[in-house]
């Protein structure tokens, strides 16, 4: 009985939450079509004041802990974007910089209301764990093979990935790999793994570090190694490398997309995790005016991020985890 | 292996030196970043090493004043903390404040308070190890003379403690160095978090200087090592005056 009152509790909080966010999308708009920054400040105040007058207590003062990429987070999008959220629920958001694996991790023991990550196999490990609900496609872009200009392996101009890396191999040409279990290193092992070819000797080398310290390495080795183009982009004035293989962005080939997808944690595996302001979140970022302003974000004039969450057609793949299907289940049990 | 790149980064640093001087000075940061970074950094460590004061100092008296059985484990044990890897600790007390852990109800983890804890455990050690080697130093004319002359256990301990307050003072400073410094816990238990407009909330000095180097931006890295360097000489400072004055008195 009290379970059941409980979770109509929860549902009135989640209407409240979703009315609020209904009405501050409107009055969102209305302030954004002025235009200017002045605007957009003025439309956030018009928000906030909307959530405490019309639905009583609401999410406002409350703190959204978002454990992310340090691919995602180093880039500086999500400071550019997060402002917006903040000043349109009157809440703050705690984003906490770690990789994928690590990101995942802090979410199952509790620590994270909300990630946001990009290696789907991990991912669909969490969600088959029961620890995330309610997952949605965010954006992508690609990862692209960088080397010295002199290419000692000769891959440049690679179409396959794979090929490029089995010369890397065959080569033995220094290769740095970030080593940490992050997206991009699980990203890495996958193409290894496609590739069939078992990286190891001196001219592999593991650093454990994030995109940033891997790539300055590999310049002063002149190694190559695998980064996501957001992170090589930003860097690419400090650092000797240039971009050998094309990811997808650039008519590469399609092993290098780089998808990130975001992902509740799930409030009946733990309660304390703030799951209307997470619900919250994953609306407004997969929201077709943050997804516009995701794909207008530029760093050195390039555009970083392709947003993906708002499509005409119906997407249930991003639900669920690959290869899930209700018969193949029913099937197990 | 290993070696090489140090090698080569040695010539490379003393080439690059002209070049380096310009790029420090051209480094900027957002309006009120330093400064927010610069206060968390002192907030945390300043009670930690406050806190960790109150509890290592009377320890540390009472232990080196005392005659028990084990007074030699017990030093080594202290002695042994002082050897504690800041990143074991942090993770330590990350299952301590985790959701899943002891103290998950407080909700702790990813604040400041967290982060006090952390370096709680990491300048107790060195406070009291280095409170303690001073007490024993204390010639034991002292301690007679304070009981000959009728004081009580308190008044004896308070002559040993105005008699080692230098070494009392550089335990202090060395805890705070060790806490200050530090760049393991805070970045585990507090998760070297600022805001959107560049505000710190749990991003000290240390974890900054780690996030820019894990970015290549090694000058803005210098720049705050600089900054933590001056703060560190700062409080140093402070100490030594307040120490000197108290002499004159």
């Amino acid at each position: 009985m009290s379970i059941q009152r409980r979770e109509f509790v929860a549902a009135l909080g989640a209407g409240a939450v979703a009315g609020t966010a209904g009405c501050s999308a409107v009055g969102g708009s209305a302030g954004g079509d002025g235009g200017g920054s002045a605007g957009d400040g003025e439309s956030g105040d018009e928000s906030e004041n909307g959530n405490e007058g019309e639905s009583g207590p609401g999410v406002a003062g409350e703190t959204l802990t978002l454990t992310t990429t340090t691919s995602t987070y180093d880039t500086g999008l999500l400071d550019a974007i997060h402002t917006g959220f903040e000043e349109r629920f009157g809440v703050s958001v705690d984003a906490v910089p770690k990789g994928t694996g690590a990101a995942l991790r802090t979410a199952r023991d509790g620590d994270a209301d909300v990630v946001m990550v990009h290696a789907r196999g991990l991912e669909d490990e969490f969600l088959r764990d029961g620890y995330g609900v309610n997952r949605r496609d965010l954006m992508f872009n690609d990862f692209v093979i960088v080397g010295p200009e002199s290419d000692p392996a000769g891959v440049q101009g690679m179409g396959s990935a794979t090929e490029a890396l089995t010369a890397v191999a065959e080569a033995e040409a220094a290769f740095v790999s970030r080593g940490d279990n992050s997206g991009t290193h699980t990203k890495e092992l996958n193409l290894w793994e496609a590739a069939e070819t078992e990286p190891g000797g001196g001219w592999y080398q593991e650093t454990g570090s994030g995109m940033g310290e891997a790539l300055n390495i590999a310049s002063q080795q002149g190694a190559y190694t695998l980064s996501d183009r957001g992170t090589f982009v930003s860097q690419r004035s400090t650092v000797d490398l240039t971009v050998l293989v094309q990811g997808p962005i650039e008519d590469g080939p399609e092993i290098l997309a780089n998808p990130y997808g975001i992902m509740a944690v799930n409030p009946a595996v733990h309660e304390d995790a703030n799951y209307d302001l997470a619900m919250a979140y994953i609306g407004w970022i997969t929201s077709p005016d943050v997804q516009d302003a995701i794909s207008e974000y530029r760093v050195d004039g390039e555009q970083l991020f392709f947003p993906r969450a708002v499509s005409e057609d119906p997407d249930f793949k991003q639900y669920v985890p690959e290869g899930w299907s209700s018969e193949r289940d029913d099937a197990d049990a | 292996m290993p070696i090489e790149p140090t090698v080569q980064l040695v010539p490379a640093l003393l080439d690059s030196t002209p070049r380096l001087v310009p790029a420090l000075l051209d480094v900027s940061f957002r309006d009120g970043y330093v400064g927010s970074v610069v206060a968390v950094s002192l907030y945390v460590s300043l009670t930690a090493v406050a806190l960790s004061t109150l509890v290592s100092v009377p320890a540390a008296v009472a232990i080196g004043l005392a005659e028990f059985p084990g007074k030699g484990f017990v030093k080594s044990v202290v002695n042994t903390g002082m050897g504690f890897p800041s990143v074991v600790v942090g993770l330590v007390v990350l299952f301590a404040v985790s959701n899943q852990g002891p103290l998950g109800s407080l909700n702790l983890v990813f604040t400041r308070e967290a982060m006090i804890l952390s370096q709680f455990v990491l300048a107790t050690p060195p406070i009291t190890a280095i409170t303690l080697a001073a007490v024993s130093g204390v010639d034991d004319g002292v301690r007679d003379a304070a009981r000959v002359l009728g004081g009580t256990r308190v008044d004896v301990a308070l002559v040993v403690i105005k008699e080692v307050r230098y070494g009392i003072a550089t335990a202090v400073l060395a805890g705070f160095g060790r806490a200050v410094s530090e760049v393991g816990s805070v970045l585990i238990v507090g998760g070297n978090i600022a805001s959107a407009d560049g505000i710190s909330k749990t991003r000290t000095l240390t974890t900054a200087i780690q996030l820019e180097a894990r970015q290549g931006q090694y000058e803005t890295a210098l720049v705050l090592g600089a900054v933590l360097v001056a703060l560190v000489l700062t409080v140093n400072a402070v100490v030594v005056h307040f120490g000197d004055s108290g002499v004159t008195r």
